[in-house]
């Protein structure tokens, strides 16, 4: 098995520590609920838009030094960006962390995220680094289906 | 006297090492480790005795049919059945929801199922299903903070009546060990005629069991826990009610007769059983039961049981570390605890670097975890294989993961992760 200091590399166990933009916030478009039913891990994730920009990710969590971590630092990246960028940002978080420790990610698009990139050897954490990404998803696919229908 | 530590050699993977360590094997209760004679019994019959069953007449198929057979009547030996009451199924889950749709065929609205808050999913859902075809009311057992079943407080709440049609309850609880009163819940619901399954996915591979003695009508258990392969679980019901039960699956070896409109069905417990069964597995389970007979359930108990309190003890030493359920015998061999505040996941990778294996998470009992007050724990389970060593490794690496985590013996402030 790969080294434990590659996986709870120092910025992971800050932002565990300090969680960025943690907590539950006023205004909100839309909530969702995430669950990563293998460990228990549940996140409740509150997104606010302005226009085609994320203006606030809000969260609550119960779950690992990870799934905490990964939220945070994802929250960082995701507040003020458009839904495309984001969606971008997902995609390469997601193909890193699924490609068995062979993809790196760009430093000055991710920050502090990167330091993820040692879960990539760590099949089962996978889940637990994408929770907070892929509630973010879900919050943003639930707001395109309801302008859809308004539309 | 029996050789524990000789024993350790039928278990081929128990030599494995993870990285770079003894592999210290901890997490029987989720699924256990194998002995050669179930491998070897199951590549016999693959090998040289492959053939359908029932339904081939050749020489092969007959031999094949027998092995299945002889494998159901092992089973029922083991338990105190007779082998037309043991239905083979995929596993304890596929039991229970065997159980559920077809004793659940005739319940209507007002009527009531009563089941625990200290189930497993696999004996919740399938009478939230139930309920919600059904409209009949699903109710349950409270549990106090030990998780033993609150039987006085069920008492004064009525929870069992005349409406009460159904009870399954765990007989052994895969979080807190804790066994539960089934034979007095079972004489509770047949003074109102009710009928009652156990769960025994965790009590089957630990007690010795006896159907009549637990009082039940119907018992469910799986075999990968039993040392057999997966793929194989079984389902136990009192044969007179059996015979009263509807098909659940329909296909193949399940039916009497069948014509374009209807169809006539086999006596249990081939009714319930369509389709090809798994054949190799039901002769990988029997061999695995052989194994424990071999034995003896009762030194199988007394074994785990001494296992059990040797890592409460030891657990007892580790600071900031809570046990869930009794911190003494009796209980099971599933120890389940908090450590700090450092989320279970985290603590089951710091001790997967050294060797240990435990589950981390709610185990299936959501429920329970919630009615406990915590979000997840962390398991250590024992085996008939497992040594004291194992423990002290487990206890070593508990150690260090406190101060992986920063933790310090003296804080008072359970404070998770603080490193770097
Ligand atoms: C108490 C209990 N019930 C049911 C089950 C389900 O067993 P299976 O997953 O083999 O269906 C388990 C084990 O996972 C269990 O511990």
């Amino acid at each position: 098995m790969a080294d434990l200091s590659a996986l709870y590399q120092d910025i992971i166990v800050d932002h565990y520590r300090a969680k960025h933009h943690a907590g539950l916030r006023q205004p909100f478009d839309v909530e969702v609920n995430g669950v990563n039913p293998s460990c228990g891990d549940e996140i409740t994730l509150r997104l606010l838009m302005k226009g085609d920009r994320i203006e606030d990710v809000s969260y609550q969590a119960e779950g690992c030094s990870i799934s905490q971590a990964s939220t945070s630092a994802m929250t960082d990246l995701a507040i003020g960006v458009t839904v495309d960028e984001f969606a971008e940002l997902v995609a390469g978080f997601r193909e890193m962390l699924e490609g068995q420790g062979k993809i790196q990610l760009d430093e000055d698009r991710y920050g502090d995220a990167i330091a993820f990139e040692g879960v990539a050897q760590f099949p089962a954490r996978v889940k637990c680094a994408m929770l907070g990404w892929a509630s973010l998803e879900d919050a943003l696919k639930s707001i395109h289906s309801r302008s859809v229908e308004e539309n | 006297m029996i050789d524990w530590s000789a024993l350790r050699q039928d278990f081929p993977i128990l030599t494995r090492r993870i990285a770079g360590r003894p592999l210290v094997y901890l997490d029987s209760a989720n699924t256990a480790q194998k002995p050669r004679a179930v491998v070897d019994a199951m590549a016999e019959f693959s090998l040289n005795h492959n053939a359908n069953i029932a339904r081939a007449m050749h020489t092969l198929g007959v031999e094949a049919t027998s092995a299945y057979e002889s494998a159901r009547e092992t089973v029922a030996k083991f338990i105190g059945a007779a082998p037309s009451e043991v239905i083979f199924t995929k596993n304890a889950s596929e039991s229970l929801n065997l159980a559920a749709h077809s004793l659940g065929a005739g319940l209507k609205s007002g009527d009531e199922v009563v089941i625990s808050v200290a189930e497993h999913h696999s004996n919740i859902v399938p009478w939230q299903l139930l309920c919600q075809r059904s409209g009949a009311r699903l109710r349950w057992f409270d549990v106090d903070d030990q998780g033993q079943i609150d039987l006085d407080g069920a008492k004064e709440d009525g929870l069992i009546n005349d409406q009460t049609k159904i009870v399954s309850i765990t007989a052994m609880s895969n979080v807190t060990g804790v066994a539960s009163p089934v034979n007095q819940i079972a004489a509770w619901a047949h003074d109102h005629g009710a009928i009652v399954l156990a769960d025994g996915a965790q009590l089957v591979p630990h007690s010795p069991v006896d159907v009549a003695a637990l009082g039940v009508d119907l018992l469910a258990f799986t075999g990968h826990k039993l040392l057999g392969p997966t793929g194989i679980g079984v389902l136990w019901g009192r044969y007179d009610l059996l015979a009263d039960m509807p098909p659940f699956l329909g296909g193949g070896e399940m039916i009497e007769l069948v014509t374009m409109e209807r169809s006539t069905y086999a006596a249990p417990p081939h009714r319930f059983e369509a389709g090809t069964s798994p054949i190799a597995q039901a002769v990988g389970l029997a061999a695995g039961i052989n194994y424990l007979e071999a034995i003896g359930m009762s030194q199988v108990e007394t074994r785990l049981d001494e296992l059990t309190a040797y890592a409460l003890g030891r657990l007892a030493q580790v600071p900031h570390l809570r046990i869930l359920g009794p911190d003494h015998l009796p209980r099971g061999g599933a120890v389940a605890f908090t450590l700090a505040d450092i989320h279970p996941h985290d603590v089951m990778q710091v001790l997967d670097s050294y060797g240990v294996a435990v589950r981390g998470g709610h185990h299936c009992a959501r429920p329970l975890h919630q009615r406990l007050g915590i979000q997840a724990s962390v398991r250590a389970s024992m085996g008939l294989y497992n040594t004291e060593e194992d423990i002290d490794t487990l206890v070593e690496a508990l150690l260090a993961t406190l101060e992986f985590f920063k933790v310090s013996p003296g804080d008072d402030q359970q404070q998770g992760v603080r490193h770097g």
